[in-house]
């Protein structure tokens, strides 16, 4: 009786709570309104845009075949940006964009080697912040 | 230098060790003494040399050895000493060599304390113990090599992965290494069981001591793992059911499972094939765990074909199982079942349908966790399930636990009489009926928050029914109040241990519970001095300051929390950006409190600090899984004192 009881509670969770993994060409080809999905791809250069006032974050996740606008009403997380990857979860809207409900930036686990371009733009951030704060 | 001695070095530990497992295993078949003497002083010898390169590891860190590959990929020259050693085991290749030296550390204390006490068993544990070091010394030598020259030597290393900069380093893998290696000895002694046919309860009372403190270990590996996700990474929780957790989770379910159907065998002679099915399924669920966080395979089955080093565990995961099942086939007449349930109303039951529970969790856990690899693997489509699976399935698991719990300990064995539970239960069941109509009362809406604080009061009812009527018989007897509850605790120490193993969880549940009902949380844009306000705060951004550390640099943000009374605090969450990486990494800043936590993350700023984007969190009750942490800790040192029972004291 427990087993079927287990079996009957794990049936229903996994229909409940399953979340498709899928490109911007496959969610493209069929979307379908209301179905949760985890959509992986690159994002757009050019597409993102953050207004902090407002929280509102749109980009364009794509694959190099197709691209989907996505929009997130919070702040871009760490490791997100433009020309990287990342994974966002949530669904299909009738309006004709992806809401996304939770983004996950993909952590590199490959280290690199310290970029003179990134550092430069440290050291730009240590001046305006301290010109600007004080 | 230090590259070349550590492999040569490791090379000699692994041959050492397969010769002492084989002379151990020879030794015991044919009975020759000399041969599990040597053995033995291969044991020793593993242990040495493993210190030693565990120490030359350490070493080289500190001396910034960049030839040595592992170093110059997990260390820089702005690495502070204190990340430098526990860089030694933040990456695979460091933290099999912490395994490796943990297991022949036990292997070690095994020898010594026995050598003489379980002779019949004792060379085939041996022979098991060097087995398994063996393995995870061939995935040292091969796969994972952490003893690797880089040439050319760079100037400086790439640098630690600067979410494992934190104090919490040293402390969550130690414990959760000493957890999973601990689980080891039971494994050994239950192999040597069967091997050796004295499938009995020798092996069970034996090892009590050991699997006490691999589970406690466990529990505090993950504990610690939750206060690690919760004050590092940000994003206000303790525990997301990620691969990672489940991984650590799923040996800590069975093994409590295991904790608890032992006392029916040294009771009842019941459950022999159970109990060794449990801990099997235990060692080989520390293997699966390794194998799913160290393989890839999560991200992708066709990952897994990238790295050997998940072929390696999944061989030697097969192995153990294929060894386990002949030897339980092979002894299967001998592990017939000796005691028989009498009634369903008794303790035996209480603690099967524990297991019971505790294997639905454990499989549940499993199958969310591997469900992404069988659906890619059978439908090609990756389909995940992820915390609302989890939730919805382990909930009411749970909540059975919990009730169970409080029925467990006290209910009396084989049948227990209707006046044995109304001596044991009517208070409890009155208490917990009349705390359900209060939380209903005070506005506790939420269903699962009502039965789970209902349950959590019920079993704290049936620990104190239990314990005053014990000290009010001492006290009959003549003695004082604190010699008489001290006396009790102290001759009953196994079992009041374990109540306060059991109140250290109803904590932990109380503050799962509440932390998943009430908190609440915001996120917004604030200019400067400007504020936002959240569950009785006021959250003022004062601005943003830049400063450099000694390998990054730290955008600080101040903002002023004030809740109407007492003095304002400041907290000051910041950014970090690290030359080597290529994004920050958010710092968060809290004020923990018993009631509640203020928990603020800083997300975006404007380049000149006149705005900030924060979130900001009240997370409720969230202490409580720490506090638990502790008493759970107490419970177990008490647990593990040793036993101060008379001879032929009765028994309660």
């Amino acid at each position: 009786m427990i087993a079927a009881a287990l079996v009957y509670m794990i049936y229903a969770g996994v229909t409940q709570s399953a979340v498709y993994f899928v490109t911007p060409s496959e969610l493209g080809s069929a979307p379908v309104a209301g179905k949760a999905y985890r959509l992986g791809g690159m994002v757009e250069r050019g597409s993102l845009r953050w207004e902090p006032s407002t929280l509102s974050l749109t980009f364009a996740l794509s694959d190099g075949k197709a691209s989907v606008a996505v929009r997130h009403k919070g702040a871009p997380p760490d490791l997100f940006g433009e020309g990287r990857g990342a994974v966002v979860e949530g669904s299909w809207t009738p309006e004709g964009y992806f809401r996304a409900t939770h983004i996950m930036a993909k952590h590199s686990e490959e280290y690199k080697a310290p970029h003179d371009t990134n550092q430069a733009s440290i050291k730009e951030l240590m001046r305006t912040l301290s010109g600007g704060s004080r | 230098m230090i590259a070349e001695v550590g492999a040569g070095a490791l090379a000699v530990a692994l041959a050492l060790a397969v010769y002492g497992s084989a002379a151990a295993a020879v030794g015991g078949r044919t009975g020759r003494a000399a041969l599990v003497e040597s053995a033995q002083h291969a044991a020793l010898g593993v242990f040495a040399i493993v210190t030693s390169c565990l120490l030359l590891l350490a070493w080289a860190f500190l001396s910034f050895d960049f030839s040595v590959r592992y170093v110059a990929n997990n260390t820089n020259l702005g690495t502070p000493f204190y990340y430098r050693l526990t860089a030694v085991w933040g990456a695979l290749e460091g933290s099999i060599v912490l395994w490796a030296w943990m297991l022949s550390l036990y292997t070690l204390i095994v020898v010594v304390r026995h050598r003489t006490s379980a002779r019949d068993l004792y060379p085939w544990v041996l022979a098991v113990m060097l087995g398994v070091l063996a393995f995870f010394l061939l995935v040292m030598t091969v796969p994972a090599p952490v003893f690797q020259r880089l040439t050319p030597v760079p100037a400086d290393g790439r640098g630690l992965n600067p979410l494992l900069e934190d104090s919490g380093m040293i402390t969550h893998p130690v414990a959760l290494y000493l957890g999973f290696t601990g689980f080891t000895v039971p494994f050994a002694f239950a192999i040597a069981a069967l091997v050796t046919g004295r499938v009995g309860d020798a092996w069970i009372t034996t090892t009590r001591r050991w699997t006490i403190t691999a589970w406690y270990f466990l529990s505090l590996g993950l504990l610690i793992g939750g206060w690690w996700s919760y004050h590092v990474l940000g994003w206000g929780g303790y525990w997301a059911w990620d691969p990672v957790e489940n991984a650590a989770f799923m040996p800590w379910l069975t093994g409590t499972a295991f904790l608890h159907s032992v006392m029916i065998q040294e009771r009842r002679r019941m459950l022999r094939l159970w109990n060794l099915a449990l801990v099997i399924m235990t060692f080989s669920l520390t293997l699966f765990g390794t194998f799913l966080t160290r393989s890839g395979v999560i991200a992708s089955v066709h990952a897994f074909t990238q790295g050997s080093i998940g072929v390696f565990f999944l061989s030697f995961l097969g192995l153990v199982l294929v060894v386990a099942l002949v030897l339980l086939a092979w002894r299967w007449e001998a592990l017939g079942a000796q005691g028989e349930l009498d009634s369903v109303v008794s303790r035996e039951s209480a603690f099967l349908l524990n297991n019971v529970l505790l294997l639905a969790a454990t499989f549940t856990v499993f199958f969310g966790t591997v469900f992404p690899l069988l659906s890619e693997a059978m439908r090609g489509v990756k389909v995940s399930v992820g915390a609302p699976f989890f939730n919805q399935v382990n909930v009411p698991l749970f909540l059975g636990l919990l009730f169970l719990m409080g029925i467990g300990p006290l209910i009396a064995w084989r049948r227990a009489s209707l006046d044995n539970l109304k001596r044991n239960f009517l208070w409890p069941i009155a208490v917990g009926i009349a705390a359900a109509a209060v939380f209903r009362l005070v506005g506790v809406r939420s269903m699962i928050a009502v039965l789970s604080l209902t349950l959590t009061v019920f079993v704290a009812s049936t620990i104190t029914v239990d314990l005053v009527r014990a000290t009010r018989a001492r006290l009959r007897t003549g003695e004082r109040l604190p010699g008489a509850l001290g006396g009790l605790l102290l001759r009953h120490n196994r079992r009041y241990g374990g109540f306060a193993v059991h109140l250290g969880i109803l904590v932990v549940a109380i503050g799962v519970t509440g932390s998943q009902a009430w908190s609440v949380q915001t996120e917004t844009t604030l200019r400067r001095g400007e504020s936002t306000a959240l569950a009785g705060y006021r959250v003022r951004f004062d601005g943003l300051a830049a400063s450099e550390e000694s390998n990054h640099v730290k955008v600080t943000g101040t903002f002023t929390v004030a809740n109407g009374h007492g003095a304002p605090a400041v907290l000051q969450p910041a950014k970090k950006f690290y030359p080597q990486e290529q994004s920050p990494i958010a710092y968060v800043d809290y004020r923990l409190g018993l009631r509640e936590d203020v928990y603020l993350v800083l997300g975006d700023f404007a380049r000149d600090g006149s705005q900030a984007t924060i979130r900001l969190q009240v997370n409720r009750l969230v202490s409580w899984i720490w506090i638990g942490g502790i008493i759970l800790t107490l419970g177990t040192l008490l647990a593990l004192a040793p036993e101060r029972q008379r001879a032929g004291a009765a028994v309660a």
